[in-house]
């Protein structure tokens, strides 16, 4: 095979057009739900509620919810772009298209997490400007917000093709982003600081990895955080590290891909 | 050189199922190739192995001498394949299809962009190259997964029953495009069940059985292996009963026809001789039954009992 690595980048390349040509075909799929659920949130936590409830960390309400919820769609839309591609791609049986070609794991697992972050980004950027909106965003450290942001999509799109890997089933893909996912992010600070919990529950958020990746967004945000940003920048590589050898090691042995 | 060179491959699926028992087969550079089988045999495993979709147990895999343990990346890039089931994003559209594939091989956009306007164009489904495929008919398809296999001009193409539900005569027009990409150089491996596709393109078969190579040899010296062929004449004239023609054996089916049995050492100028001492009229004459059809039967059968022993 001549020049090798010109073949794997226009590979790499190629897998990612494609992937972001997909997400952004169904857009009414993939762009707008989210749009108009974080419209929803700013609305009615925000505008209508946030004033009763006040500050928080001292800040008003609706700019403390904001960095929380432009998170949540991040981690919601890399996940799930990554785990319905994939699954899809598996389920009609074009995923034999990367598998026959000369593209190795490596670099399949990177054209679908490249299209995770891609819409992760997208939306973020989506339900961002919904938020200004409703609220001025001052961005504290830029350079936080996007390393953090990057990270996070970078970690759930990771998830999504774990997910996928294993699904058999269409329910198969909903189970995690349902029952784990959700109530993670719910839990994971995006509308309360965790001061308000008591000692116990403050203790049982910290295992929340999603706490950290919320808390350091918010702190490149607004510069106010529940946890130590170095600790949360540690977690989330740890993560990412952890989650890219599992993905590794099911293409190596062809978990559901290959019989 | 060799353009395939597969040893003592073995293959037992997760369920325990064994479905090759020790496959060897060599293809020449060049060449055009058929393996034949009945459902199950295990053609699809075989070429699911080449092409990287099915983990082997145990074997070797050589693709123009490239050890597919060894670099698989390289071997794959040299291999196009057509699989018998329809494997492509259903809302993407045929050009999409074709271009990212040779993206999937390293060409750059342009270039795939290309070659997948002359392929869809050379098999005639460009007007359909900007719809979802899920539009296409399922011959059109098979077409576009051709297009798609041949876009990075691979030199070893394997189909997996490419004819599969596809029309006379459009399988006649594919028949002729593929001998066009074999005579460009191309080697070409083609699963199928009609035995008149694999007389009618491949100089070269290997049949294969449960899992296990069967017969491995010339078209030519396979058919000269049938002991017998019957020829159905139709006759002018009506006739009351079947005339003799010895040594040719007779049978007569009908008032107007008559089946002749030719053996391997007689030949059929004799019969035409002996026809025209009775003064019989033929007015047209065929084969009797696909010969192939007859052989292969023959040789199945004769496995089947040796299979039912182990
Ligand atoms: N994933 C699998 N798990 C278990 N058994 C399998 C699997 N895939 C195929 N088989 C079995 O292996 C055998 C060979 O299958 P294969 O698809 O190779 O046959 P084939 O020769 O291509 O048949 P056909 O002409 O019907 O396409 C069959 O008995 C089949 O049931
Ligand atoms: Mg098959």
């Amino acid at each position: 095979m001549k020049e090798r690595g010109q073949v794997y980048l226009i590979a790499y390349l190629t897998l990612v057009r494609k992937e972001i040509t997909r997400f952004l075909r169904i857009w009414p799929q993939t762009i707008l739900p989210p749009a108009v659920t974080m419209t929803l949130y700013f609305i009615i936590f925000g505008q209508l509620m946030g004033p009763r409830i006040g500050a928080m960390d001292g800040l008003p309400y609706m700019s403390y919810i904001a960095p929380g919820i432009i998170m949540m769609s991040v981690i919601t839309n890399s996940y799930a772009n990554v785990v319905s591609s994939f699954f899809s791609a598996k389920f009609q049986k074009h995923i034999e298209e990367l598998l026959v070609s000369p593209m190795p794991n490596s670099l399949i697992l990177a054209g679908y997490v490249t299209g995770g972050i891609g819409r992760g980004l997208m939306v973020g950027l989506v339900v961002t400007c919904v938020a200004l909106l409703f609220t001025d965003l001052r961005v504290h450290e830029p350079a936080v917000v996007v390393l953090v942001v990057t990270l996070t999509a970078t970690l759930f799109s990771l998830g999504g093709f774990i997910n996928a890997i294993y699904a058999r089933k269409f329910d198969d893909i909903s189970i995690v982003p349902t029952f784990v996912l959700t109530p993670l992010t719910y839990l994971g600070g995006v509308f309360y600081s965790i001061d308000l919990l008591p000692q116990f529950w403050q203790r049982v958020s910290l295992g929340n990895p999603i706490l950290y990746m919320v808390n350091a967004f918010r702190y490149g945000m607004l510069g106010v955080t529940d946890i130590p940003i170095d600790r949360a920048l540690l977690i989330i590589t740890g993560f990412i590290l952890a989650l890219t050898l599992l993905s590794l090691h099911l293409l190596r042995r062809g978990t559901g891909l290959r019989s | 050189m060799k353009a395939l060179e597969i040893t003592d491959l073995h293959k037992t699926y997760a369920n325990g199922f064994v479905a090759l028992k020790g496959i060897d087969l060599a293809v020449e550079e060049g060449e055009f190739f058929a393996l034949l089988g009945p459902n199950g045999a295990g053609k699809s495993t075989t070429i699911g192995i080449i092409a990287s979709l099915v983990k082997k147990s145990a074997g070797k895999v050589r693709v123009f001498g490239i050890d597919c343990d060894l670099d698989h990346a390289a071997a794959k890039a040299l291999i196009g394949l057509v699989p018998q089931e329809i494997n492509f994003s259903q809302f993407e559209t045929p050009f999409q299809i074709v271009t990212n594939q040779g993206g999937f091989y390293g060409l750059p956009r342009r270039l795939a962009e290309e070659r997948a306007e002359t392929y869809l164009r050379q098999l005639g489904i460009w007007d359909k190259h900007d719809q979802p495929a899920r539009n296409l008919s399922g011959g059109m398809k098979r077409r576009l997964m051709i297009a798609r296999a041949l876009v990075h001009e691979p030199r070893l193409l394997i189909l997996d029953e490419p004819t599969a539900g596809v029309d006379i005569e459009l399988r006649r027009s594919m028949w002729e495009f593929i001998r066009g990409i074999n005579a460009r150089g191309t080697t070409i491996i083609l699963t199928t069940h009609y035995l008149e596709e694999a007389e009618a393109l491949c100089r070269r078969i290997a049949i294969i059985n449960h899992g296990r190579i069967i017969e491995d040899s010339t078209m030519r010296s396979l058919l000269a292996r049938l002991h017998m062929e019957t020829f159905v004449l139709d006759l002018f004239d009506p006739l009351d009963e079947p005339p003799d023609l010895s040594p040719y054996a007779t049978r007569l089916v009908d008032p107007h026809t008559l089946e002749v049995d030719v053996s391997r050492e007689q030949d059929v100028n004799g019969l035409f001789v002996r026809l025209s001492e009775r003064g019989i009229r033929v007015m047209s004459l065929r084969n009797k039954a696909n010969r192939l059809e007859e052989l292969f039967m023959h040789l199945l059968g004769e496995r089947l009992p040796q299979e039912e022993a182990a």
